[in-house]
C-alpha cells in the first residue's frame, strides 16, 4: 500500500491545527472577553465553514488566494509557488475546516473561567495579556487541547476544499481522502478499505481522548 | 507605602435597577460598609477597585486621582487595590507560594519576591502551605492565604468583601486578631463589607451605612448612639 496520501495527510493536519491554534485562540479571546460591535458577525464568519458547501468555501479561497488575486500573487513572488493547487493549498483547506472547532471550543473553555479569578488577577496588578496568560489560559488547558485535537481530527480528513483548492495530484496534493475517493473510483477497494480503516480508528482515538480531556474531575484544581 | 492618605469616594453610577450615589471618606484604619443585600456595597468596592466605571464622580487616594468624570480612570492594575473577595479567588492552579507572590511588584527578583511570599504565608500562619493548591486548604487556612495575599502586594488600599463569613467563630476571632495587627502596623485605608457586629466592633473605626445606593448614616464605631444591634438589623 501507498502510504503517501496518510503522511500527506498528517503533514497537512499538523500544520493546519498549528495555524487554526494561532488563529482560533487569538479570535476566540477576543468573542470570550470583549464586548464590540460586529462581535456576532465575527462569531458567524468563523461558524460558516462548518456548515457552508464546501464548493462555496473552495470558491472564495480560490477568489482570494488564487494566482491571479493580490494575495496570491503575492505569495508566489515571495516564496515561488503559488498557494492553489500546492501543499499550501491543502493546509489552507485542512485550516479552514479545523478553525470553527477551535473558535468555538476554546472560547467555550475560556468563558468558563470564573470572571473574579480575572479580576483578582487585575487587581494584583496583572495587565488584562498578563491575567489572559497567567490566570484564563492556564485554567483552559485541557479544554484547549481538546479542541487542538478535534481540530486535528478534522483537518485530517478534509475533502471537499481540498479538492476544490489542491486538486487531486498524485504525489503533490493527494490526501487520504482523496486518495480512498480515487481508489473506489478504480475499485482499488482493499487500498480503500485500508486507509478507510487507519483514518476511523484515528479519529475514534482522538474523539476518545476529547472525550477523557472534558470529562469534569472531581479533584481538579 | 501611602500610609496616612485619605481615600476618597463620591461615586454616582446609575444602573437599570436603581442608582448608587454616594459620598464618603476612609481614614487609614477600618471604615465599615454596612447595609442590606442590594444597598450598593459591592458595586462601590467595584467602582474603588476599577472594576466598574461610574458615571460621574472622584475617587482619589491622597493626591492620586484614580477616577475622575472628566478623565480616563486609572487602569485596575495599576490602583494597588487589594481586593479579597467573597470567594477569596485564589488562582486554583497556582500553589499558595504562587498565590502570594503574583501580587508582588515584578520589578523586584523572583527569589526576592519568594522569599517575601514565604514571609508572609508564616506570618499569617501557613506557611506550612506554601507548595499546596487552594483545592487542598480548609476555609480558614484559604482565608489566610487571600489576606497574605493581599497584604504581600503593599497595597494602598484594602477592600475586604466579607471575607470571613464562611467561618466558625472561633477561627474568625483568631484571623480578625491577625487583621487588626496588619492594619494597625500598616495604616493602609480600609473598608471592611459585612454584616456581622462582632467582625464591625472588632476591626472597625467608622461606620458608613447604605440604604438603596445611598449614605443613610456615617458614625465612629464608638459613637454611643449607634447600637450594634441596630448594625445588625440594618444588615439584614
Amino acid at each position: 500500500m501507498d502510504l503517501g496520501p496518510l503522511l500527506l495527510s498528517f503533514e497537512v493536519a499538523t500544520i493546519a491545527t498549528l495555524l487554526a491554534a494561532v488563529v482560533g485562540i487569538a479570535v476566540a479571546a477576543l468573542l470570550a472577553n470583549y464586548r464590540f460591535p460586529g462581535r456576532d458577525l465575527i462569531d458567524v464568519v468563523f461558524t460558516a465553514p462548518m456548515v457552508m458547501p464546501p464548493t462555496v468555501l473552495g470558491y472564495y479561497v480560490l477568489v482570494t488566494l488564487g494566482r491571479r488575486s493580490v494575495l496570491g500573487h503575492a505569495f508566489e513572488s515571495l516564496t515561488g509557488t503559488s498557494i492553489v493547487f500546492t501543499m499550501t493549498g491543502a493546509v489552507v483547506a485542512a485550516t479552514i475546516g479545523a478553525l470553527p472547532l477551535v473558535v468555538k471550543s476554546v472560547r467555550a473553555a475560556l468563558e468558563q473561567t470564573d470572571p473574579t479569578l480575572i479580576l483578582a488577577a487585575r487587581t494584583l496588578g496583572a495587565t488584562k495579556l498578563r491575567a489572559f496568560f497567567t490566570v484564563q489560559v492556564p485554567l483552559a488547558t485541557r479544554g484547549i487541547a481538546a479542541a487542538l485535537m478535534l481540530a486535528f481530527a478534522r483537518a485530517v480528513g478534509d475533502f471537499g476544499v481540498t479538492l476544490m483548492v489542491a486538486g487531486d495530484i498524485p504525489g503533490k496534493t493527494r490526501t487520504a481522502s482523496l486518495a480512498i475517493y480515487s481508489a473506489i473510483q478504480a475499485q482499488h477497494e482493499r487500498e480503500a478499505t485500508t486507509m478507510v480503516v487507519i483514518l476511523t480508528v484515528m479519529v475514534l482515538a482522538l474523539l476518545y481522548g476529547v472525550g477523557k480531556l472534558t470529562a469534569r474531575r472531581p479533584d481538579d484544581r | 507605602m501611602s500610609g496616612g492618605d485619605n481615600l476618597s469616594v463620591r461615586i454616582v453610577l446609575h444602573t437599570r435597577s436603581f442608582t448608587l450615589d454616594v459620598a464618603f471618606e476612609v481614614k487609614p484604619g477600618v471604615t465599615v460598609l454596612f447595609g442590606p443585600s442590594g444597598s450598593g456595597k459591592s458595586r462601590t468596592l467595584g467602582c474603588i477597585a476599577g472594576i466598574v466605571r461610574p458615571d460621574k464622580g472622584r475617587i482619589s487616594l491622597g493626591s492620586d486621582v484614580w477616577f475622575d468624570e472628566t478623565r480616563a480612570s486609572l487602569p485596575i492594575q495599576r490602583r494597588r487595590v487589594a481586593y479579597v473577595f467573597q470567594s477569596l479567588a485564589l488562582f486554583p492552579h497556582m500553589t499558595a507560594e504562587d498565590n502570594v507572590s503574583y501580587g508582588i511588584a515584578r520589578t523586584i527578583p523572583k527569589a526576592e519576591r519568594r522569599a517575601t511570599a514565604h514571609d508572609m504565608l508564616a506570618k499569617m500562619r501557613v506557611g506550612h502551605l506554601a507548595d499546596r493548591k487552594p483545592h487542598t486548604f480548609s476555609g480558614g487556612e484559604a482565608q489566610r492565604v487571600a489576606l497574605a495575599r493581599a497584604f504581600a502586594m503593599k497595597p494602598k488600599a484594602l477592600l475586604l468583601d466579607e471575607p470571613f463569613s464562611a467561618l466558625d467563630a472561633g477561627v474568625k476571632l483568631e484571623l480578625l486578631a491577625e487583621v487588626g495587627d496588619w492594619l494597625a502596623r500598616e495604616r493602609v485605608p480600609t473598608i471592611l463589607v459585612t454584616h456581622h457586629a462582632e467582625e464591625a466592633s472588632a476591626l472597625g473605626d467608622h461606620v458608613v451605612m447604605l440604604e438603596k445606593g445611598r449614605v443613610v448614616r456615617e458614625a465612629a464605631i464608638d459613637d454611643p448612639t449607634l447600637s450594634l444591634p441596630k448594625i445588625r438589623a440594618a444588615a439584614k
